[in-house]
């Protein structure tokens, strides 16, 4: 896979250059998108990045059936029509759409659980690939895990969807006092925190002497409004994913463009104000709590 | 090597992108970092860094809050900068492959390919070696890296790559007091490229004090 075969030194796919792409998008916001024009609204907006699918999590929840990967032509027409990353989504487990996702070049594969998982006990064994992976989590230990399976990156669940950011908020702050907790551990504790997180003993020790994932850690499931997401910053999100909160609202281009300036000034009330003024209608919302558990996405993944 | 132990302010433009990195190895190397993310922040600086991200998000930022126009101005003035990858995006004077009508802050006479490597999958690592820096080649992380297609007759060269399909293509520059690289040193540890900026500043500063500072210190600016 090196780019340079003639010098020894040369690779790609290396640890520092997945986790590395990750760091370039810290203080961002990538937004779902189902079409080239939503793609445009969103670079034009300010979008780090774009997660390019043919429906936004309120219309699979809308519509039921099988969630599966994009269709590759509609991911293509997404690549051609944007300068800023594409992202995409594979089903849990699915390592052939992964196969395939990284063949159509896309910059990072979403292993997500707002699809339909592929396989109930395994994840993608996201070592084996080129591209990078982000992963969702609920707490520190599921965090762990997909790290150990070679994750780049990881966002909190939340509940995607639902324009309700009360799940993410609750997966912010478990993996915040999961991390501050093991800071408090001695080597000893440590070995019985890592067989309770179900999380490798070594990353578990990384973690705690970091104070903080080793990877980028986003927000993403049910960010609607610059307060959502100026609120998950402030939680320690280091950005922020939006799905359905933007193409299903009523000014989708103004509310991208508030949702980024909020994510960046996250710390200055005076900002948020200014950029909430004026939005229109934010997408309706589900309220999580009236969700049967078969339809809880973040209860996906293992 | 400077060896004045002024502790110069440096601004990392926080708009977007990996400012920690560049703040960590900035103080690493004796700086006094602070992120800048306001045209008023931007008049206590002695030097700024444009971090790595993502060059059309940090533009649109930069002219949505109002600090192109400050930024170029201080650039003109003489104030000393280093970009990274989407910061060497925005110092160049001209770009390609960029969306229509994407601004920058200018001040390097180059011409720059944004996502010239390619996608993400073909981001890469690779030792590099740089004009005025010894120890040795820098191992360098390339991700959806731009390289200086043309650059002007002051602008100076300080690294290539070497080897496959990009060969003998330019990653590293300085002109005056404005240094790019298309890698990200701040990734890796090696902070050589923060320390020659920090000399950089640190001279500048010097310059600006007047020949008394140079003198005292046996040293000339």
């Amino acid at each position: 896979m090196a780019a340079h075969p003639d010098q020894p030194d040369t690779a790609t796919g290396t640890d520092r250059v997945k986790r590395g792409m990750a760091e370039q998008l810290k203080g961002g916001v990538i937004m779902d998108v189902v079409t080239p024009e939503q793609a445009r609204i969103a670079e034009d907006a300010g979008a780090v990045a774009v997660m390019a699918l043919e429906r936004v999590p309120a219309d699979i929840r809308a519509q039921g059936g099988i969630a599966r990967m994009s269709d590759p032509d509609m991911v293509q027409g997404i690549i051609d029509a944007v300068s800023i990353p594409v992202m995409a989504k594979a089903r849990i487990g699915h390592f052939v759409e992964a196969q395939v996702l990284q063949s159509l070049g896309v910059d990072y594969i979403d292993e997500s659980e707002v699809l339909s998982p592929a396989d109930e006990a395994h994840h993608i064994d996201k070592h084996a690939f080129t591209v990078p992976f982000v992963c969702g989590a609920t707490d520190l230990g599921e965090a762990l895990r997909r790290i150990a399976e070679g994750a780049a990156m990881i966002r909190s669940k939340g509940e995607a969807g639902t324009g309700n950011v009360v799940e993410a908020t609750r997966h912010m702050r478990a993996l915040r006092a999961g991390i501050k907790r093991l800071g408090t551990l001695d080597e000893t504790e440590l070995f019985v925190a890592a067989k309770e997180l179900r999380a490798p003993h070594d990353l578990v020790v990384e973690v705690a002497r970091l104070g903080a994932l080793p990877v980028v850690l986003f927000t993403a499931g049910g960010i609607a409004t610059p307060a959502d997401a100026a609120m998950m910053m402030q939680l320690g999100a280091q950005g922020v994913f939006v799905g359905s909160g933007i193409f299903k609202s009523g000014d989708p281009a103004q509310r991208a463009a508030a949702i980024v300036q909020a994510t960046t000034f996250f710390d200055d009330p005076d900002v948020i104000a200014k950029v909430s003024r004026g939005l229109g209608e934010a997408m309706v919302g589900i309220n999580v709590s009236a969700l049967p558990e078969s339809e809880r996405y973040a209860t996906r993944g293992w | 090597m400077s060896t004045d132990s002024v502790r110069p302010v440096i601004g990392v433009l926080a708009l977007q992108g990996d400012v920690r990195e560049h703040v960590a190895a900035l103080q690493a190397e004796g700086a006094d970092a602070r992120s800048v993310r306001r045209p008023e922040e931007l008049a206590d600086v002695d030097g700024i860094v444009l971090p790595g991200g993502e060059s059309t998000t940090i533009a649109r930022l930069a002219g949505r809050f109002g600090l192109l126009e400050p930024l170029r101005e201080a650039l003109r003035a003489g104030l000393p900068a280093y970009g990274t990858c989407a910061g060497m995006i925005l110092l160049a004077d001209r770009l390609v492959d960029a969306p229509p009508g994407q601004p920058t802050v200018g001040g390097l006479d180059v011409t720059v390919r944004r996502n010239a490597f390619g996608r993400q999958v073909d981001s890469f690592e690779s030792g590099v070696d740089l004009a005025g820096i010894g120890g040795g080649s820098l191992q360098a992380v390339f991700i959806r890296a731009p390289w200086v297609e043309e650059a002007g007759p002051g602008v100076e060269v300080l690294g290539r790559v070497v080897g496959g399909a990009a060969d003998g293509r330019i990653v590293a520059v300085r002109q005056g007091n404005v240094v790019a690289t298309s890698f990200h040193p701040e990734l890796t540890g090696d902070r050589r490229v923060h320390a020659l900026f920090v000399d950089i500043v640190r001279a500048h500063l010097a310059e600006q004090a007047g020949a008394d500072a140079g003198n005292e210190r046996g040293k000339s600016t």
